[in-house]
């Protein structure tokens, strides 16, 4: 593992140096020096030199079990997925260089358009370079100057550029609370344009929000409602559509971000709507206007990768399985959780502090065991956690490997 | 509500969220002096805002850097 480049070529001046604009990441520079200089494996630049599997790799020499991937649906080694994605090279080349509206739309653009709307049951979807650009996109657009946009504080990041992006007032709300979205959605001016933005599943405990009750209070206000299902697509509800589809409110939904990065298994954002206007959005939404496409090979797998989710249901189950498993296990333990009873493919252990949540994550990738490491300010309530992300490809057998890790690495750090 | 009488209220809303117990004038700022982090701008804000009904939405907060600032605009928006 290099540390070239957080090395700097002369001892650096602690005081009376220079300020210049990098000044401002002081703090966290000496946080990030302090963490290391204890001997600890840097969290933050793991390399994985071999994937093996949807479920293994070779992360710095180690054979490694991951569970930190987002990988929910293992899609991302499928003979079909991969089929697709050797032909679009073959035939439609490497990449498109060009913007969606100009000479970067393929026919595999919209043969993944056509498979989104499919999955979804909905008019209309636009595909976008990333999940980040589609909440970027979409958020900052539809939401001008004089707009409401009302959101939970532990939104994504994507959510609140998006919302930095535009000219619209931002009117957050405490997590999942119904009466305080309701109150703020209240006290807006009449006549004023409202977006609710909310998420399916929050990935940081891995929590779902309460949709029914919040897309029916959003409604009641003459609200428009986007949810972020990055998290659901192709496990929660009967056709893998989210949260929303659930929770039984899936048609008050104005809009559905979500993204090929996760259940997908390969890269790219998307939007999907019943709205008869949303087309215009293709022109208007600059995020998706100035960036080029995303290649064809990527497409491709996404759209059979798509096809195939829709059909995923026994794999699902499997899913919830090993969710439980692994949730009932890490408690059993003694591990604190992020939620008392598993609610998503995301099982979160809540840690003590930064210093024991960077040690138990090492001791973890000792035993061959990859999870997500996650710090304030990322985190709410400035929370260490180690986050597990399940795949439907865990088998029962390596959810049992994963607790004995778990029970070694937590005693050998003191944790349980 | 005169600027007096919100001065008084939120000087009674912000006690909880003073740990310190520093003192209060219009030129203590919230991110320097009180130390307040995000969650708790939410909380104090939330407070803020049910006690007036009012929102005080991001933006306004970024213009908000010390307790006079505060008192005024919430002083405008309960007018308004």
């Amino acid at each position: 593992m290099s540390e070239g480049i957080s090395q700097p070529d002369q001892p650096q001046e602690v005081e009376g140096g220079e300020r210049d604009l990098f000044s401002k990441f002081d703090d966290i520079i000496a946080l990030r020096e302090g963490l290391l200089a204890s001997g600890q494996e840097d969290p933050f630049s793991l390399v994985m030199e071999k994937v093996l599997s949807p479920t293994r790799a070779i992360c710095n020499g180690r054979d490694t079990i991951l569970l930190g991937t987002y990988n929910y649906m293992g899609m991302t080694f499928d003979p079909d997925v991969i089929e697709a994605g050797k032909q679009a090279l073959d035939n439609f080349g490497s990449g498109t260089t060009g913007s969606r509206v100009l000479n970067g739309t393929y026919q595999g653009h919209r043969e993944c358009e056509d498979a989104l709307r499919e999955f979804y049951a909905m008019d209309h979807a636009m595909v976008f370079s990333t999940g980040y650009q589609a909440n970027l996109g979409i958020i900052s657009t539809i939401a001008g100057k004089g707009d409401y946009i009302v959101l939970d504080i532990d939104s994504h990041a994507s959510i609140w550029d998006g919302c930095a992006l535009g000219n619209a007032e931002v009117v957050p709300f405490k997590h999942n609370d119904i009466e305080a979205m309701e109150k703020r959605l209240r006290r807006i001016p009449e006549g004023a344009g409202k977006l609710v933005v909310l998420e399916g599943v929050y990935s940081m405990l891995g929590d779902i929000a309460p949709l029914a009750e919040m897309v029916a209070v959003a409604k009641k206000y003459g609200a428009m409602v986007l949810v972020d299902e990055a998290h659901s697509m192709g496990f929660i509800g009967e056709h893998g559509r989210g949260v929303c589809e659930a929770a039984g409110c899936i048609d008050d939904v104005d809009f559905i971000i979500g993204t090929f990065s996760k259940s997908v298994g390969t890269v790219g954002g998307f939007c999907v709507s019943n709205h008869p206007k949303f087309e215009i959005m293709r022109l208007v939404c600059r995020p998706y206007v100035f960036t080029a496409s995303l290649p064809p090979s990527v497409v491709a797998t996404a759209a059979t990768s798509i096809r195939k989710l829709m059909h995923g249901s026994n794999k699902r189950a499997h899913l919830w399985e090993n969710s439980k498993r692994l949730h009932g296990g890490l408690t059993q333990l003694g591990f604190q959780l992020g939620t008392s009873e598993p609610q998503s493919a995301i099982v979160a252990v809540i840690m003590p502090d930064l210093e024991k949540g960077a040690a138990m994550w090492e001791a973890l990738l000792t035993e061959g065991l990859y999870v997500n490491l996650a710090r304030p300010p990322a985190t709410p309530a400035n929370m260490t956690l180690l986050r597990c992300s399940l795949c439907a490809e865990h088998s029962v057998e390596e959810v049992e490997t994963i607790l004995g890790m778990f029970e070694r690495a937590g005693k050998a750090v003191g944790i349980i | 509500m005169d600027r007096a009488a919100v001065d008084t209220t939120i000087r009674s809303l912000i006690e909880p969220f003073n740990k310190k117990g520093v003192e209060i004038t219009d030129a203590t700022t919230f991110a320097g002096d009180l130390e307040f982090d995000s969650l708790t701008v939410m909380d104090f804000v939330a407070a803020i805002e049910d006690e007036f009904d009012i929102i005080i939405s991001m933006n306004q907060q970024a213009e908000i850097e010390n307790y006079g600032q505060l008192v005024d605009a919430v002083a405008k928006l309960s007018d308004a």
